[in-house]
């Protein structure tokens, strides 16, 4: 950590699955990525209600991932895709609140796919860090 | 739902994993923030919290400090999260109550170089793992019984063992193969390494084995269709297609006495439709109606759709067998199994994608699976290897290991193949030994001969006078007047280019998945990896099973590997796919959805949610409330993700829980 460089508090819900074992084979081979991002782990991305996500942008989160399993590769049929769409006209209500839909972001990271992880962490990171903190946290100062 | 209101009391146990965790995080500060958390009573650490004495501290401060929940910061949960449970069970809580922090995977492991970030990361894990063991509750697993029979997906020599194995062990089986006939991969082969064993000699037992086995129900020319259901009862419907052929069995059935196929062949002689015979690689032709070779089992000719004329000859040649039915059509069964093994092997790379080695540019370039149907004496040759341009004996043969195997160029494939070097050993053999003079030059990148017997017999070919040559084939050209080819590398150990003409050039193309197996791997919810292979639990620990409860893998459908293996690893899964049959029940986790009726306005958005009709509405108290049938919820949660009543109660996932994860991160644990 840089000193005084201003840490995005990011968190990711992550399927059980996919994206969840994806990242733990980022940690088995040792693939490194920047330690912005909380996980909290559910067994299906079809679990994220919206209002998880709205909850966390009201608490100040500067950025939220979901991520799931491949389209086609869901451990339940089709909860990702299910949530996939949730995410996309949630986005739409983001904008309209004024928070750049890009601090939201779904992504699809299979169990053997631990270097995307990493990428995936690097790219969520680095766009939340070039929006800077979160509309919310600066209306609270 | 929660009985009981008594203020949380959670424990927290923080893993060093020797160095795994503690080399990168301030263990001990974690520890001592972890104490000052909302509801912690207790914050402890050990060198490896997995050990017996690791395990202990979790069950002696339940029992000291009247835990009520159990938070261990560790590894991952896909790893330890049941050996936790079982110790938060023997200190006396219901397992359900324990929470896991994933503090190596996904924190010490992946931030090595930022201490000061992970020992940050880890307190808020446990921060938000606390917050969640807070709200936990007991749960019941769920019960269920588990039918008292298993299917086997392919019947290559994998499947085969695996059918065996299990109806051997008492096991009602049913061996579906999509071909016409068992035996895979294996039943093309002329000879194995690194016996010399002849391939069909010991797998034409197992296959009439198979076929005869009262324990096993047989199903070729065969593919599933659809899965429904879940470990102990699955509902698996097979497409049975249209063979256009009766077998004895079938004709009985339909009250034609002394009818059905036996394999005489005299419609296969009648008729007049001649097309390539895949099983030789086009290399032998084949009539509309066809077995593929004279072992096959069962031993029922087969009538290729695509290609019949529906001329009728056959039906006649057949006479009063009365086996052939130029309508049949597609059936469809369904079959109830506890377990499922699938076996679905290989296919090989397509080489002509290389175009630097001519395959079907030059007639002499052949592959590996090509040249053990020209050696073998049940081939199109009759076993007598030849040039396909001229049909000369080839006196100079080189072989090229790696074909399409370990490359990254982005057309092949980067694992290797795994078997390829072998085999490679064994034709030069082969060829030595058939044809006296013949020359096999092998170009190789490094020899793999890594089984047992293995090694010993790189040697022997090297003694017998096989020219070894270390370097990938850049190029191979063919000189049109002779036919004869021109293959182009660098010996790497002599470090000069290589110029090598010879008859003939055999490719050991890679091997990949199964062409179209992707629908089967999804209708069973088995991940793949990058390259397509189904993927295990887990690499090691768990190498048979997968991440669907009750489905299990043999052979190369999993990663490449050679016969021992495959038969080893059918052996396993058998005997994993056999223990849920034999125990006769298993424990579902609990995660089910409920419905919190009060809160329930009956609107049935969730109906569509749920990918497994789990959900109805009926009527309660004069309201229209949702209903989940048990049985078939899985616990995925979708349901609960869109209702917008929050009238769903997803256990151990509970709306709550994750609000307070949520909070506990972003606020620090003031909610």
């Amino acid at each position: 950590m840089a000193e005084g460089e201003w840490q995005p508090k990011i968190i990711a819900i992550i399927c059980n699955w996919c994206s969840y074992a994806g990242a733990d084979l980022a940690g088995s081979a040792r693939t490194q990525y920047p330690p912005d991002i909380r996980a909290i782990r559910v067994m299906c991305t079809g679990r994220v209600d919206p209002l998880f996500i709205m909850k966390a942008f009201a608490d100040g989160a500067d950025g939220v991932l979901v991520s799931g399993c491949h389209f086609g590769d869901c451990h339940y049929i089709a909860g990702n895709f299910k949530c996939a769409k949730r995410m996309f006209l949630l986005k739409s209500v983001l904008k309209d609140l004024g928070i750049d839909d890009h601090r939201l972001r779904m992504t699809f990271v299979s169990a053997s796919e631990g270097a995307k992880w990493a990428m995936v962490m690097e790219d969520v990171v680095k766009t939340v860090k070039e929006l800077g903190p979160s509309p919310i946290n600066q209306l609270k100062q | 739902m929660a009985e009981e209101k008594k203020q949380p009391r959670i424990g927290v146990f923080v893993c060093h994993c020797g160095t795994n965790i503690a080399g990168t995080i301030d263990v001990e500060s974690v520890k001592d923030y972890a104490a000052t958390l909302p509801n912690v009573i207790v914050a402890d650490d050990y060198q490896y919290m997995c050990s017996t004495p690791g395990q202990a501290k979790i069950i002696d401060a339940i029992k000291d400090h009247d835990l009520t929940g159990i938070v261990v910061a560790a590894c991952t949960p896909r790893l330890h999260e049941p050996t936790f449970r079982t110790a938060t069970k023997e200190g006396g809580l219901n397992p359900f109550r324990f929470e896991m922090a994933n503090i190596r995977d996904q924190n010490s492991w992946v931030h090595m170089h930022d201490p000061e970030g992970a020992t940050a990361k880890a307190k808020d894990a446990i921060r938000i793992a606390a917050a969640k063991a807070s709200l936990l509750e007991d749960l019941y697993p769920k019960s269920v019984p588990v039918e008292h029979a298993a299917m086997v997906v392919g019947a290559g020599v994998g499947g085969i063992q695996a059918a065996l194995d299990l109806a051997n062990a008492g096991i009602k089986t049913y061996l579906v193969e999509k071909n016409p006939t068992v035996g895979g991969r294996m039943s093309q082969l002329d000879k194995t390494f690194p016996t010399l064993d002849c391939s069909q000699c010991i797998l034409t037992p197992k296959m009439v084995d198979v076929g005869r086995h009262p324990n096993i129900e047989l199903h070729t020319y065969t593919e599933v269709e659809s899965v429904d259901g879940y470990i102990g009862n699955f509902d698996i419907t097979l497409r049975k297609k249209a063979r256009g052929v009766m077998s004895q069995d079938e004709a009985t059935a339909k009250g034609i006495v002394g009818g059905g196929c036996n394999g005489c062949g005299d419609c296969a002689a009648a008729c007049p439709v001649i097309k390539p015979n895949p099983f030789e690689f086009g290399m032998a032709p084949r009539k509309a109606i066809y077995i593929f070779h004279p072992q096959v089992v069962p031993l029922v000719y087969t009538i290729d759709f695509d290609a019949c004329v529906k001329c009728g000859l056959c039906v006649e040649a057949c006479g009063e067998k009365k086996a052939i039915d130029l309508e049949m059509t597609d059936t469809f069964e369904t079959v109830k199994v506890g377990t499922v093994i699938l076996s679905t092997g290989y296919d090989m790379f397509e080489i002509e994608k290389k175009r630097e080695w001519g395959y079907k540019q030059f007639d002499n370039v052949i592959t590996s699976l090509e040249f053990e149907r020209l050696i073998c004496a049940s081939g199109p040759t009759g076993g007598h290897l030849i040039r396909p341009s001229d049909g000369e004996t080839p006196m100079k043969v080189a072989f090229v290991l790696c074909a399409g195997s370990r490359d990254n160029t982005g057309v092949g494939k980067p694992y290797c193949s795994r078997f390829c070097c072998m085999y490679s050993l064994k034709h030069a053999h082969q060829i030595m030994e058939k044809i006296p003079g013949c020359q096999p030059y092998i170009f190789y990148m490094d020899i793999r001969s890594f089984g047992k017997m293995y090694e010993e017999f790189y040697y022997r070919i090297q003694n017998e006078g096989a020219k070894f040559i270390r370097g990938r084939v850049a190029n191979v050209l063919e000189d049109a007047k002779t036919k004869n080819l021109h293959v182009y590398a660098e010996d790497t150990l002599l470090g000069r280019p290589v110029d090598l003409e010879v008859d003939m050039v055999v490719l050991a193309a890679a091997v990949q998945p199964t062409e179209n197996i992707d629908p089967v791997r999804k209708m069973f919810g088995v991940s793949c990896s990058q390259d397509g292979w189904m993927l295990e639990a887990h690499p090691k620990l768990n190498p048979c099973g997968t991440t669907t409860a009750g489905v299990f893998l043999a052979g190369v459908c999993q990663g490449p590997k050679d016969i021992p293996d495959t038969v080893a690893q059918a052996e396993g899964a058998a005997s994993a796919a056999s223990i849920p049959i034999h125990t006769g029940k298993v424990e579902l986790e609990p995660y089910f959805a409920q419905c919190l009726e009060e809160k329930c306005a009956g609107c049935g958005m969730c109906i569509s949610q749920c990918p497994y009709s789990a959900l109805d509405l009926i009527e309660k108290d004069g309201k229209q409330v949702m209903h989940v049938t048990e049985a078939k919820c899985k616990g995925c949660g979708t349901c609960g993700g869109f209702c917008p009543g929050g009238a769903i109660y997803m256990q151990h996932f509970t709306t709550p829980q994750i609000v307070a994860q949520i909070d506990a991160f972003l606020l620090g644990g003031e909610q």
